[in-house]
């Protein structure tokens, strides 16, 4: 399978990127790690005319750290984020999402920002974004904009980013000290797409829960906030009681479509089970 | 019309320059062009691995890279590996272990290990598993695989090595 025939730009810059945006409009595609922008064109369900290959600009590159905030370019790799010291010790539920993506390979071409931007409720990175509370930097030629991770995903491969926009970083609070995460994916093999996945984030205060995020994945049409069973958690102990309920309120929201990962009473019983498994584990890793 | 475009990368330490269309896939352009036939195209999908180049130091689906995106890169396939007559530690373990049978899977194999145990020289079972997820094989079972990794890992660590399948020993009865 080989792609339509287009042309292919390799800017150094992200000003030199927006220019070519600008310039060839609707018949450009931006080419990231291309492991879901190569395989759509190889089946032909994406013809660009032009592709603008992102890789040549230093500048998306690298994670640091400032102030209270870790700061990502778009273009680094999951394997990047994997092997970060700096996510490990102050991001490791990022960390974890990563090493349950895809297969090695995958991970060395695949980027954060892309995954994020290619907006399939199958891509694990949408729901550990809004879980960590993170926001995006889109740049075009008007200049800046930061936005919520909540609130990005408007549908199946449809987010805020308009036309002209490029998501250039990810801005990632710093989780308090003592926090625990999980993210528990099910999959049916090494390297598939979650049949149903949750991330939690999760701060203890005096035995109850202080804060709590739970967001799942490939359980609607995209990334799903539980923001019931949020509400319900805090200010309560976590016991099996309250873990069982917060599950219940988080398999309430799930509107899986059914496919050869399942039918939809079967992920949305997965989808409680993961809610359970992580909001246990992230428990068993808080300090405090 | 969409212009040809020339491209320039080594392929294993050979200077090598190719010109192709944009859309032109590498594992295309090293098996039509650089007459490379090492990577194999097994599902054409990004999932089995057959086809795995090392890119720069990561392994690769070349399935699912432009051979425009490798302008200026180092490229290794498993034409590279052995040199001078000799086979690399990891092809003399696939070998001695079993680790293949019909062998399609073999140089995606070999080329993903020789990266990994670049990346960790020591690694468990678990972690081979785990980083060598990426290749599928229709044949093995994968037991051996994981033996052929860990004998080349203990080469290339400069231990002894020895193959759990010795040569039968004749009997005198
Ligand atoms: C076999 C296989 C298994 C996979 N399994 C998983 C999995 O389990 N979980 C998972 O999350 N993903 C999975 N993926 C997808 C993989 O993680 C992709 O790499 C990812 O979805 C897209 O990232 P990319 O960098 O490759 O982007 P590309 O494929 O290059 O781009 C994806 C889309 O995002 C746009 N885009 C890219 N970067 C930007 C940017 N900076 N600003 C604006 N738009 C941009 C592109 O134009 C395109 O529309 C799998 C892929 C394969 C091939
Ligand atoms: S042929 Fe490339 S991954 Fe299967
Ligand atoms: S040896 Fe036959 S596919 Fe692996």
């Amino acid at each position: 399978m080989i792609p339509r025939p287009f042309e292919y730009h390799a800017p150094t810059t992200v000003p030199a990127a927006i220019a070519l945006l600008d310039q060839y409009g609707d018949e450009a595609k931006l080419l990231a790690g291309g492991h879901s922008m190569l395989p759509m064109m190889k089946l032909r369900f994406a013809e660009p005319a032009h592709l603008i290959d992102l890789r040549k600009i230093a500048a998306l590159k690298g994670i640091r750290e400032v102030g209270n905030e870790i700061r990502i370019g778009a273009m680094t790799t999951e394997n990047e984020l994997i092997w970060s010291p700096l996510l490990q010790q102050k991001c490791p539920l990022l960390v974890e999402g990563a090493g349950l993506i895809s297969d090695p390979q995958v991970r060395y071409m695949g980027t954060l920002g892309g995954d994020i931007s290619h907006a399939d409720p199958a891509n694990d990175h949408p729901a550990l974004m809004i879980a960590l509370g993170a926001s995006f930097v889109l740049t075009s030629a008007a200049g800046e904009r930061v936005v919520s991770a909540d609130g990005y995903f408007l549908g199946l491969y449809y987010t805020l980013l308009e036309a002209g926009e490029i998501m250039t970083e990810i801005r990632i609070p710093i989780p308090a000290a003592g926090s625990g995460s999980c993210y528990a994916k099910l999959k049916r093999k090494t390297g598939d797409y979650a049949t149903a996945a949750a991330a939690v984030l999760l701060r203890m205060q005096g035995g109850v829960v202080a804060e709590v995020a739970i967001t799942l994945t490939n359980l609607g049409e995209t990334a799903l906030k539980a923001n019931d069973a949020e509400n319900y958690l805090r200010g309560k102990p976590l016991d099996d009681a309250t873990i069982r309920e917060a599950a219940r309120l988080a398999m309430a929201i799930c509107e899986p479509a059914a496919d050869l990962r399942g039918d939809i009473e079967y992920k949305t019983a997965m989808a409680g089970e993961m809610t359970q498994r992580a909001l246990r584990t992230a428990l068993s890793r808080c300090s405090a | 019309m969409i212009k040809k475009m020339m491209v320039t990368f080594k392929l294993n330490g050979k200077s090598t320059d190719v010109v192709v269309e944009p859309r032109e896939l590498l594992i295309h352009t090293l098996r039509e062009k650089c007459l490379h036939t090492g990577p194999h195209i097994g599902c054409d999908s990004s999932h089995c691995g057959a086809c795995t180049v090392d890119v720069d130091g990561m392994s690769v689906k070349s399935c699912t890279m432009l051979t425009v995106q490798a302008d200026g890169s180092e490229l290794l396939t498993i034409e590279g590996f052995a040199q001078g007559g000799e086979l690399h530690a990891l092809q003399e373990g696939f070998m001695q272990e079993h680790g293949l049978q019909c062998g399609f899977c073999t140089p995606g194999m070999i080329t993903r290990a020789y990266r990994l145990l670049k990346e960790n020289p020591d690694p468990t079972e678990a972690e081979i598993r785990y980083w060598m997820a990426g290749n599928l094989c229709r044949c093995t079972g994968y037991q051996n695989i994981v033996k052929a990794v860990q004998y080349a890992a203990r080469k290339l660590r400069g231990e002894p090595v020895q193959t759990s399948y010795p040569l039968m020993e004749t009997t005198t009865h």
